[in-house]
Protein backbone atom coordinates (compact mmCIF):
# COMPACT_ATOMS: atom_id res chain seq x y z
CA UNK A 1 0.00 0.00 0.00
CA UNK A 2 1.80 3.07 -1.07
CA UNK A 3 0.34 6.49 0.73
CA UNK A 4 0.95 8.12 -2.25
CA UNK A 5 -1.59 6.63 -4.54
CA UNK A 6 -3.91 7.15 -2.08
CA UNK A 7 -3.46 10.46 -1.28
CA UNK A 8 -3.72 11.05 -5.06
CA UNK A 9 -7.71 9.87 -4.69
CA UNK A 10 -8.05 11.93 -2.20
CA UNK A 11 -6.28 15.02 -3.40
CA UNK A 12 -8.34 14.46 -6.79
CA UNK A 13 -11.56 14.91 -4.51
CA UNK A 14 -10.16 18.08 -2.82
CA UNK A 15 -9.68 19.60 -6.00
CA UNK A 16 -12.99 18.57 -7.55
CA UNK A 17 -15.01 19.93 -4.31
CA UNK A 18 -12.55 22.80 -3.81
CA UNK A 19 -13.49 24.03 -7.48
CA UNK A 20 -17.67 23.43 -7.49
CA UNK A 21 -20.06 24.60 -5.41
CA UNK A 22 -22.78 22.34 -6.94
CA UNK A 23 -20.12 19.97 -5.24
CA UNK A 24 -19.72 21.55 -1.76
CA UNK A 25 -23.51 22.41 -1.28
CA UNK A 26 -24.88 18.80 -1.15
CA UNK A 27 -22.28 18.34 1.61
CA UNK A 28 -24.06 20.06 4.31
CA UNK A 29 -27.62 21.06 2.59
CA UNK A 30 -29.89 18.24 2.58
CA UNK A 31 -28.46 17.19 6.05
CA UNK A 32 -29.53 20.31 7.12
CA UNK A 33 -33.18 19.99 5.60
CA UNK A 34 -33.94 17.14 7.46
CA UNK A 35 -32.69 18.40 10.74
CA UNK A 36 -34.82 21.66 10.36
CA UNK A 37 -37.72 19.38 9.38
CA UNK A 38 -37.17 16.81 12.18
CA UNK A 39 -36.39 19.28 14.47
CA UNK A 40 -39.76 20.94 13.83
CA UNK A 41 -41.54 17.48 13.67
CA UNK A 42 -40.11 16.62 17.50
CA UNK A 43 -41.08 20.06 19.24
CA UNK A 44 -44.88 19.52 17.70
CA UNK A 45 -44.56 15.79 19.39
CA UNK A 46 -43.69 17.54 22.84
CA UNK A 47 -46.39 19.82 22.55
CA UNK A 48 -49.12 17.69 21.79
CA UNK A 49 -48.23 14.15 23.82
CA UNK A 50 -48.26 15.81 27.42
CA UNK A 51 -46.41 13.06 28.25
CA UNK A 52 -43.52 15.45 29.30
CA UNK A 53 -41.13 12.97 26.76
CA UNK A 54 -38.69 14.71 25.43
CA UNK A 55 -38.53 13.35 21.25
CA UNK A 56 -35.68 15.54 20.51
CA UNK A 57 -32.74 12.48 21.98
CA UNK A 58 -34.88 9.76 20.08
CA UNK A 59 -36.42 11.16 16.64
CA UNK A 60 -33.63 14.22 16.41
CA UNK A 61 -31.00 11.56 17.00
CA UNK A 62 -32.07 8.34 15.65
CA UNK A 63 -31.94 10.88 12.12
CA UNK A 64 -28.87 12.33 12.52
CA UNK A 65 -27.04 9.01 12.95
CA UNK A 66 -29.23 7.78 9.81
CA UNK A 67 -28.44 10.39 7.88
CA UNK A 68 -24.39 10.29 8.91
CA UNK A 69 -24.78 6.87 7.76
CA UNK A 70 -26.48 7.85 4.67
CA UNK A 71 -23.59 10.63 4.24
CA UNK A 72 -20.47 8.03 4.86
CA UNK A 73 -22.08 5.41 2.17
CA UNK A 74 -22.55 8.31 -0.35
CA UNK A 75 -19.02 9.73 0.18
CA UNK A 76 -17.98 6.76 -0.96
CA UNK A 77 -20.28 6.22 -4.42
CA UNK A 78 -19.82 10.01 -5.05
CA UNK A 79 -15.96 9.90 -5.28
CA UNK A 80 -16.35 6.54 -7.18
CA UNK A 81 -19.16 8.20 -9.24
CA UNK A 82 -16.72 11.04 -10.35
CA UNK A 83 -14.48 8.05 -12.17
CA UNK A 84 -17.40 7.40 -13.69
CA UNK A 85 -18.82 10.55 -15.38
CA UNK A 86 -15.24 11.73 -16.41
CA UNK A 87 -14.51 8.29 -18.05
CA UNK A 88 -11.49 7.95 -16.16
CA UNK A 89 -10.93 4.49 -15.52
CA UNK A 90 -8.82 3.81 -18.62
CA UNK A 91 -6.39 6.41 -16.79
CA UNK A 92 -6.75 5.31 -13.69
CA UNK A 93 -6.19 1.86 -13.76
CA UNK A 94 -3.66 1.83 -16.04
CA UNK A 95 -1.08 3.26 -13.17
CA UNK A 96 0.47 1.65 -10.42
CA UNK A 97 -2.49 2.01 -8.31
CA UNK A 98 -3.68 -1.23 -6.15
CA UNK A 99 -7.61 -1.95 -5.54
CA UNK A 100 -6.83 -1.50 -2.05
CA UNK A 101 -5.38 1.77 -2.75
CA UNK A 102 -8.25 3.11 -4.91
CA UNK A 103 -10.81 1.85 -2.51
CA UNK A 104 -8.62 3.67 0.07
CA UNK A 105 -8.23 6.24 -1.21
CA UNK A 106 -12.49 6.76 -1.74
CA UNK A 107 -12.78 5.90 1.93
CA UNK A 108 -10.92 8.61 3.38
CA UNK A 109 -12.53 10.89 0.76
CA UNK A 110 -15.60 9.63 2.44
CA UNK A 111 -14.41 10.36 6.02
CA UNK A 112 -13.77 13.80 4.88
CA UNK A 113 -16.89 14.56 3.51
CA UNK A 114 -18.80 13.06 5.93
CA UNK A 115 -17.38 14.59 8.81
CA UNK A 116 -18.76 17.88 7.91
CA UNK A 117 -22.07 16.69 7.32
CA UNK A 118 -21.81 15.55 11.19
CA UNK A 119 -20.30 18.85 12.13
CA UNK A 120 -23.07 20.79 10.55
CA UNK A 121 -25.75 18.34 11.77
CA UNK A 122 -24.54 18.31 15.17
CA UNK A 123 -24.33 22.34 15.55
CA UNK A 124 -28.00 23.04 13.84
CA UNK A 125 -29.68 19.69 16.24
CA UNK A 126 -27.79 21.50 19.30
CA UNK A 127 -28.65 25.26 18.24
CA UNK A 128 -31.70 25.44 17.06
CA UNK A 129 -33.44 22.48 18.63
CA UNK A 130 -31.56 21.43 22.19
CA UNK A 131 -30.37 18.38 21.29
CA UNK A 132 -27.46 17.26 23.61
CA UNK A 133 -25.26 14.61 23.28
CA UNK A 134 -24.56 14.09 26.73
CA UNK A 135 -27.52 12.12 26.93
CA UNK A 136 -25.86 9.87 25.02
CA UNK A 137 -22.59 10.19 26.64
CA UNK A 138 -19.24 8.32 25.37
CA UNK A 139 -21.72 5.66 23.71
CA UNK A 140 -21.83 7.75 20.75
CA UNK A 141 -18.25 7.07 19.86
CA UNK A 142 -19.60 3.31 18.90
CA UNK A 143 -22.66 4.28 17.51
CA UNK A 144 -21.28 6.12 15.01
CA UNK A 145 -18.22 3.98 14.67
CA UNK A 146 -20.80 1.03 13.92
CA UNK A 147 -22.90 3.32 11.20
CA UNK A 148 -19.88 4.67 9.61
CA UNK A 149 -18.35 1.09 9.18
CA UNK A 150 -21.57 -0.22 7.28
CA UNK A 151 -21.34 2.98 5.49
CA UNK A 152 -18.37 2.21 4.02
CA UNK A 153 -19.34 -1.45 3.11
CA UNK A 154 -22.55 -0.18 1.61
CA UNK A 155 -20.84 2.31 -0.42
CA UNK A 156 -17.95 -0.40 -2.02
CA UNK A 157 -20.66 -2.71 -2.69
CA UNK A 158 -22.78 0.29 -4.52
CA UNK A 159 -19.44 1.41 -6.69
CA UNK A 160 -19.44 -2.60 -7.45
CA UNK A 161 -22.57 -2.72 -8.71
CA UNK A 162 -22.49 0.47 -10.58
CA UNK A 163 -19.08 -0.72 -12.29
CA UNK A 164 -20.00 -4.16 -13.13
CA UNK A 165 -23.62 -2.51 -14.74
CA UNK A 166 -22.24 0.49 -16.35
CA UNK A 167 -23.62 4.59 -15.30
CA UNK A 168 -27.13 4.05 -15.49
CA UNK A 169 -26.92 1.85 -12.59
CA UNK A 170 -25.72 4.35 -10.28
CA UNK A 171 -30.12 4.94 -9.86
CA UNK A 172 -30.23 1.59 -8.00
CA UNK A 173 -27.66 3.27 -5.56
CA UNK A 174 -29.52 6.31 -4.58
CA UNK A 175 -32.44 4.00 -3.08
CA UNK A 176 -30.55 1.77 -1.29
CA UNK A 177 -30.51 3.46 2.61
CA UNK A 178 -34.60 3.67 2.09
CA UNK A 179 -34.75 0.21 1.25
CA UNK A 180 -32.82 -0.68 4.49
CA UNK A 181 -34.05 2.02 7.08
CA UNK A 182 -37.16 -0.12 7.56
CA UNK A 183 -34.83 -2.88 8.41
CA UNK A 184 -32.59 -0.94 10.14
CA UNK A 185 -35.17 -0.15 12.65
CA UNK A 186 -34.30 3.92 12.95
CA UNK A 187 -37.36 5.28 14.32
CA UNK A 188 -39.02 2.08 16.43
CA UNK A 189 -38.24 -0.91 18.26
CA UNK A 190 -36.93 -4.22 16.93
CA UNK A 191 -40.08 -5.41 18.90
CA UNK A 192 -42.16 -4.13 16.46
CA UNK A 193 -41.59 -5.80 13.29
CA UNK A 194 -42.92 -9.05 12.37
CA UNK A 195 -40.97 -11.74 13.43
CA UNK A 196 -39.32 -12.35 9.73
CA UNK A 197 -38.00 -8.78 10.04
CA UNK A 198 -36.58 -8.93 12.67
CA UNK A 199 -34.38 -11.65 11.14
CA UNK A 200 -33.21 -9.83 8.68
CA UNK A 201 -32.85 -6.50 11.03
CA UNK A 202 -30.22 -8.71 13.48
CA UNK A 203 -28.62 -8.44 10.38
CA UNK A 204 -27.81 -5.41 9.52
CA UNK A 205 -25.39 -3.39 12.53
CA UNK A 206 -27.50 -0.45 12.18
CA UNK A 207 -30.49 -2.22 14.17
CA UNK A 208 -27.88 -2.48 17.15
CA UNK A 209 -27.14 1.07 17.40
CA UNK A 210 -30.47 2.17 16.92
CA UNK A 211 -31.85 -0.58 19.99
CA UNK A 212 -28.64 0.41 21.87
CA UNK A 213 -29.67 4.47 21.30
CA UNK A 214 -33.21 3.65 22.75
CA UNK A 215 -32.29 2.18 25.43
CA UNK A 216 -29.74 4.77 26.78
CA UNK A 217 -32.36 7.46 26.30
CA UNK A 218 -34.84 4.72 28.46
CA UNK A 219 -31.99 4.77 31.36
CA UNK A 220 -31.24 1.14 30.80
CA UNK A 221 -28.23 -0.19 30.01
CA UNK A 222 -26.43 -0.73 27.10
CA UNK A 223 -26.12 -3.99 25.63
CA UNK A 224 -22.08 -3.90 24.65
CA UNK A 225 -22.68 -7.78 23.74
CA UNK A 226 -24.96 -6.36 21.17
CA UNK A 227 -22.62 -3.61 19.74
CA UNK A 228 -19.76 -5.85 19.58
CA UNK A 229 -22.23 -7.96 17.38
CA UNK A 230 -22.81 -5.17 15.50
CA UNK A 231 -19.18 -4.02 14.62
CA UNK A 232 -18.46 -7.67 14.31
CA UNK A 233 -20.82 -7.51 11.07
CA UNK A 234 -19.63 -4.46 9.93
CA UNK A 235 -16.09 -6.17 10.14
CA UNK A 236 -17.98 -8.84 7.85
CA UNK A 237 -19.58 -6.44 5.47
CA UNK A 238 -16.87 -4.36 4.87
CA UNK A 239 -14.28 -7.84 3.97
CA UNK A 240 -17.54 -8.94 1.95
CA UNK A 241 -17.78 -5.65 -0.04
CA UNK A 242 -14.44 -5.63 -0.82
CA UNK A 243 -13.99 -9.17 -2.03
CA UNK A 244 -16.94 -8.25 -4.52
CA UNK A 245 -15.69 -5.32 -5.74
CA UNK A 246 -12.33 -6.89 -6.64
CA UNK A 247 -14.33 -9.77 -8.19
CA UNK A 248 -16.17 -7.25 -10.34
CA UNK A 249 -12.49 -5.41 -11.18
CA UNK A 250 -11.22 -8.83 -11.98
CA UNK A 251 -14.11 -9.38 -13.89
CA UNK A 252 -14.09 -5.94 -15.92
CA UNK A 253 -10.29 -6.58 -16.78
CA UNK A 254 -10.71 -9.87 -18.12
CA UNK A 255 -13.66 -8.55 -20.20
CA UNK A 256 -12.36 -5.96 -21.37
CA UNK A 257 -15.01 -3.26 -19.85
CA UNK A 258 -12.29 -0.98 -17.80
CA UNK A 259 -11.06 0.02 -21.50
CA UNK A 260 -14.34 0.06 -22.53
CA UNK A 261 -16.42 1.29 -19.90
CA UNK A 262 -19.28 3.74 -21.55
CA UNK A 263 -20.47 0.87 -23.63
CA UNK A 264 -22.18 -0.43 -20.25
CA UNK A 265 -21.56 -4.51 -21.36
CA UNK A 266 -19.40 -5.84 -23.69
CA UNK A 267 -22.19 -8.35 -25.11
CA UNK B 1 20.14 -3.77 -27.44
CA UNK B 2 18.43 -4.54 -24.21
CA UNK B 3 14.28 -5.46 -23.98
CA UNK B 4 11.77 -3.03 -22.68
CA UNK B 5 8.69 -4.61 -23.36
CA UNK B 6 8.93 -8.62 -24.34
CA UNK B 7 5.65 -9.94 -25.59
CA UNK B 8 5.14 -13.71 -25.86
CA UNK B 9 2.39 -15.63 -26.89
CA UNK B 10 -0.02 -13.19 -26.40
CA UNK B 11 -3.85 -14.10 -26.98
CA UNK B 12 -7.28 -12.32 -26.28
CA UNK B 13 -10.54 -14.21 -27.21
CA UNK B 14 -14.00 -13.10 -26.48
CA UNK B 15 -16.15 -16.15 -26.86
CA UNK B 16 -15.50 -17.35 -29.54
CA UNK B 17 -13.83 -14.33 -31.77
CA UNK B 18 -10.17 -14.08 -31.40
CA UNK B 19 -9.39 -10.40 -31.26
CA UNK B 20 -5.30 -11.00 -30.79
CA UNK B 21 -4.04 -14.63 -31.78
CA UNK B 22 -0.55 -15.54 -30.16
CA UNK B 23 1.40 -12.69 -31.07
CA UNK B 24 4.89 -12.23 -30.00
CA UNK B 25 7.63 -9.11 -30.15
CA UNK B 26 9.48 -6.73 -28.59
CA UNK B 27 10.58 -3.70 -27.95
CA UNK B 28 14.14 -2.95 -27.35
CA UNK B 29 16.01 0.01 -25.38
CA UNK B 30 15.98 3.51 -27.63
CA UNK B 31 13.40 1.69 -30.08
CA UNK B 32 10.35 3.08 -31.55
CA UNK B 33 8.21 0.01 -32.70
CA UNK B 34 5.19 0.71 -35.08
CA UNK B 35 2.05 -1.39 -34.87
CA UNK B 36 0.03 -1.27 -37.42
CA UNK B 37 -3.14 -2.53 -39.27
CA UNK B 38 -6.44 -1.82 -40.45
CA UNK B 39 -9.11 -1.17 -37.74
CA UNK B 40 -9.91 -4.17 -35.81
CA UNK B 41 -6.66 -5.70 -36.54
CA UNK B 42 -6.30 -5.95 -32.46
CA UNK B 43 -3.53 -3.32 -31.88
CA UNK B 44 -5.48 -1.32 -29.12
CA UNK B 45 -6.65 -4.86 -27.56
CA UNK B 46 -2.88 -5.94 -27.75
CA UNK B 47 -2.08 -2.17 -25.92
CA UNK B 48 -5.34 -2.57 -23.18
CA UNK B 49 -3.31 -6.12 -22.16
CA UNK B 50 -0.03 -4.41 -21.76
CA UNK B 51 -1.35 -1.86 -19.69
CA UNK B 52 -2.81 -4.34 -17.56
CA UNK B 53 -6.70 -2.74 -18.29
CA UNK B 54 -7.39 -6.09 -20.22
CA UNK B 55 -6.35 -9.64 -19.05
CA UNK B 56 -4.79 -12.00 -21.55
CA UNK B 57 -6.41 -14.93 -22.34
CA UNK B 58 -2.47 -16.35 -22.89
CA UNK B 59 0.81 -15.72 -23.11
CA UNK B 60 3.16 -13.08 -21.00
CA UNK B 61 4.24 -9.96 -20.87
CA UNK B 62 7.19 -8.41 -19.47
CA UNK B 63 7.74 -5.13 -19.07
CA UNK B 64 11.71 -4.42 -17.84
CA UNK B 65 11.62 -7.97 -17.42
CA UNK B 66 9.41 -7.66 -14.78
CA UNK B 67 6.12 -9.94 -15.28
CA UNK B 68 3.30 -8.09 -15.26
CA UNK B 69 0.43 -10.62 -14.15
CA UNK B 70 2.42 -11.66 -11.03
CA UNK B 71 4.34 -7.78 -10.60
CA UNK B 72 1.08 -5.51 -11.68
CA UNK B 73 1.84 -2.45 -10.18
CA UNK B 74 5.63 -2.48 -9.93
CA UNK B 75 5.57 -3.22 -14.10
CA UNK B 76 2.99 0.00 -14.58
CA UNK B 77 5.63 2.10 -12.65
CA UNK B 78 8.06 1.74 -15.60
CA UNK B 79 5.10 2.38 -18.39
CA UNK B 80 3.23 5.32 -19.43
CA UNK B 81 0.82 6.03 -22.47
CA UNK B 82 -1.53 8.43 -24.53
CA UNK B 83 -4.49 7.92 -26.42
CA UNK B 84 -6.74 9.97 -28.30
CA UNK B 85 -9.57 8.04 -26.43
CA UNK B 86 -8.29 8.62 -22.46
CA UNK B 87 -8.34 12.06 -22.18
CA UNK B 88 -7.71 13.08 -18.77
CA UNK B 89 -10.61 14.50 -16.70
CA UNK B 90 -12.27 18.01 -17.71
CA UNK B 91 -13.45 18.61 -14.69
CA UNK B 92 -9.70 19.52 -13.17
CA UNK B 93 -7.24 22.13 -14.39
CA UNK B 94 -4.05 20.80 -16.84
CA UNK B 95 -1.67 21.51 -13.21
CA UNK B 96 -4.25 19.30 -11.23
CA UNK B 97 -4.84 16.30 -13.23
CA UNK B 98 -0.85 16.40 -14.09
CA UNK B 99 -0.58 16.65 -9.90
CA UNK B 100 -2.57 13.57 -9.34
CA UNK B 101 -1.00 11.91 -12.00
CA UNK B 102 2.49 11.80 -11.16
CA UNK B 103 1.36 10.73 -7.61
CA UNK B 104 -0.10 7.95 -8.93
CA UNK B 105 3.06 6.98 -10.72
CA UNK B 106 5.39 7.71 -7.61
CA UNK B 107 7.03 11.05 -9.37
CA UNK B 108 10.14 12.45 -7.55
CA UNK B 109 10.46 15.90 -7.25
CA UNK B 110 7.10 16.45 -8.29
CA UNK B 111 6.90 20.55 -8.43
CA UNK B 112 10.24 20.12 -10.10
CA UNK B 113 9.13 17.72 -12.67
CA UNK B 114 5.70 19.46 -13.37
CA UNK B 115 7.46 22.51 -14.41
CA UNK B 116 9.48 21.10 -16.70
CA UNK B 117 7.04 19.15 -18.97
CA UNK B 118 4.70 21.86 -18.81
CA UNK B 119 7.38 24.00 -20.44
CA UNK B 120 8.52 21.38 -22.87
CA UNK B 121 4.62 20.59 -24.24
CA UNK B 122 4.07 24.48 -23.84
CA UNK B 123 1.09 24.02 -21.34
CA UNK B 124 2.28 27.26 -19.15
CA UNK B 125 -0.44 29.52 -20.57
CA UNK B 126 -3.05 26.68 -19.59
CA UNK B 127 -1.91 25.60 -16.42
CA UNK B 128 -5.07 26.53 -14.39
CA UNK B 129 -7.54 25.67 -17.77
CA UNK B 130 -9.24 22.87 -17.18
CA UNK B 131 -8.95 19.87 -19.31
CA UNK B 132 -11.96 20.31 -20.68
CA UNK B 133 -12.24 23.24 -22.46
CA UNK B 134 -9.17 22.48 -24.23
CA UNK B 135 -8.82 22.17 -28.02
CA UNK B 136 -7.96 18.80 -29.13
CA UNK B 137 -4.62 19.14 -30.19
CA UNK B 138 -4.44 20.81 -26.22
CA UNK B 139 -5.66 18.31 -24.70
CA UNK B 140 -3.66 15.77 -26.64
CA UNK B 141 -0.80 17.38 -25.10
CA UNK B 142 -1.99 16.95 -21.35
CA UNK B 143 -1.54 13.47 -21.95
CA UNK B 144 1.56 13.26 -23.55
CA UNK B 145 2.34 15.37 -20.91
CA UNK B 146 0.76 12.68 -18.45
CA UNK B 147 2.71 10.02 -20.36
CA UNK B 148 6.01 11.58 -19.77
CA UNK B 149 5.64 12.02 -15.94
CA UNK B 150 7.14 8.95 -14.79
CA UNK B 151 10.06 9.05 -17.20
CA UNK B 152 8.85 5.67 -18.63
CA UNK B 153 11.13 2.40 -19.76
CA UNK B 154 8.03 1.43 -21.84
CA UNK B 155 5.56 4.15 -23.55
CA UNK B 156 2.83 3.36 -25.29
CA UNK B 157 1.03 5.47 -27.80
CA UNK B 158 -2.45 5.05 -29.64
CA UNK B 159 -2.39 7.88 -32.77
CA UNK B 160 -0.68 10.46 -30.72
CA UNK B 161 -0.85 12.57 -33.57
CA UNK B 162 -4.84 12.21 -35.16
CA UNK B 163 -5.79 15.47 -33.76
CA UNK B 164 -2.48 17.69 -33.92
CA UNK B 165 -1.78 19.84 -36.57
CA UNK B 166 0.81 19.73 -39.00
CA UNK B 167 3.47 21.51 -36.90
CA UNK B 168 2.06 20.32 -33.42
CA UNK B 169 2.67 16.68 -35.21
CA UNK B 170 6.03 17.44 -35.86
CA UNK B 171 7.09 18.59 -32.82
CA UNK B 172 5.59 15.71 -31.05
CA UNK B 173 7.56 13.41 -33.11
CA UNK B 174 10.74 14.85 -32.53
CA UNK B 175 9.74 15.32 -28.88
CA UNK B 176 9.30 11.71 -28.98
CA UNK B 177 12.37 10.34 -31.13
CA UNK B 178 14.32 12.53 -28.72
CA UNK B 179 12.97 10.85 -25.52
CA UNK B 180 14.14 7.34 -26.98
CA UNK B 181 17.16 8.33 -28.12
CA UNK B 182 18.26 10.49 -24.90
CA UNK B 183 16.22 8.84 -21.82
CA UNK B 184 16.42 5.12 -23.34
CA UNK B 185 12.78 4.17 -23.33
CA UNK B 186 11.39 2.27 -25.95
CA UNK B 187 8.16 3.46 -27.83
CA UNK B 188 5.16 1.09 -28.72
CA UNK B 189 3.75 3.72 -31.86
CA UNK B 190 -0.26 2.83 -33.52
CA UNK B 191 -0.81 5.33 -36.30
CA UNK B 192 -2.60 5.27 -39.72
CA UNK B 193 -0.53 8.26 -41.08
CA UNK B 194 2.07 6.54 -42.91
CA UNK B 195 4.53 9.22 -43.44
CA UNK B 196 4.73 9.18 -40.05
CA UNK B 197 5.73 5.75 -39.17
CA UNK B 198 8.20 5.79 -42.00
CA UNK B 199 9.68 8.94 -40.45
CA UNK B 200 9.74 7.84 -36.51
CA UNK B 201 9.22 3.89 -36.78
CA UNK B 202 13.13 2.40 -36.19
CA UNK B 203 11.03 -1.19 -36.98
CA UNK B 204 7.24 -1.72 -38.04
CA UNK B 205 4.42 -4.72 -37.09
CA UNK B 206 2.13 -5.09 -39.42
CA UNK B 207 -0.96 -6.91 -37.22
CA UNK B 208 -4.45 -8.30 -39.50
CA UNK B 209 -7.02 -10.39 -37.67
CA UNK B 210 -4.93 -10.53 -34.83
CA UNK B 211 -2.06 -11.88 -35.90
CA UNK B 212 1.77 -10.18 -36.86
CA UNK B 213 1.57 -10.34 -40.71
CA UNK B 214 4.58 -8.75 -41.03
CA UNK B 215 7.75 -7.46 -39.68
CA UNK B 216 11.01 -4.96 -40.66
CA UNK B 217 12.15 -1.40 -41.17
CA UNK B 218 9.28 0.87 -42.24
CA UNK B 219 11.99 2.01 -44.89
CA UNK B 220 13.02 -1.25 -46.80
CA UNK B 221 9.85 -3.52 -46.26
CA UNK B 222 7.36 -2.43 -49.04
CA UNK B 223 10.26 -2.75 -51.59
CA UNK B 224 10.43 -6.23 -49.77
CA UNK B 225 6.83 -7.11 -51.01
CA UNK B 226 7.26 -5.84 -54.41
CA UNK B 227 5.38 -2.31 -53.21
CA UNK B 228 6.06 1.26 -53.70
CA UNK B 229 5.21 2.86 -50.12
CA UNK B 230 4.27 1.77 -47.00
CA UNK B 231 0.74 2.91 -47.43
CA UNK B 232 0.49 1.15 -50.11
CA UNK B 233 1.56 -2.38 -47.87
CA UNK B 234 -0.65 -1.36 -45.45
CA UNK B 235 -3.60 -1.20 -48.33
CA UNK B 236 -2.49 -4.83 -49.06
CA UNK B 237 -2.70 -5.90 -45.66
CA UNK B 238 -5.78 -4.70 -44.84
CA UNK B 239 -7.27 -5.98 -48.03
CA UNK B 240 -5.64 -9.03 -49.08
CA UNK B 241 -3.98 -10.38 -45.79
CA UNK B 242 -4.03 -13.76 -47.02
CA UNK B 243 -1.62 -12.30 -50.38
CA UNK B 244 1.01 -11.63 -47.59
CA UNK B 245 0.34 -14.78 -45.25
CA UNK B 246 3.66 -16.59 -44.64
CA UNK B 247 5.61 -13.69 -46.63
Amino acid sequence: MHAQRVAAIVLRQFYLIRGSPARVLPLFAWVTIDMVLWGFITKYLNAVTLSGFNFVPLLLGAVLLWDFFIRVMQGVTMAFFEDVWSRNFLNLFATPLSIAEYLSGLVLSSIATSAVALAVMLVVATAAFGLSFFVYGLMLVPFLLVLFLFGIALGIVGSAVVLRLGPAAEWFIWPIPALISPFAVVFYPLSTLPRWMQYVARLLPPSYVFESMRAVIAGGAVSGRGLAVGGGLDVLCILLACWFFTRIYWHAVRTGLIARYSAESLS
Amino acid sequence: MSTVLSVTGLRKEYGNLVAVDGISFSVGRNEIVGLLGPNGAGKTTTINMILGVLQPSAGTIHVDAIDLATRRSRALAHTNFAAVYAPLPGNLTVYQNLRVFALLYGVKNLAERLELLLGQFALEPFRHVKCGVLSSGEQTRVGLAKAMLNAPRLLLLDEPTASLDPAAARDVRTRIRHFAARDGGGVLWTSHNMYEVEEVCDRVLFLSRGKILLAGDPKTLPREHGKQTLEELFITVAREPLALEGA
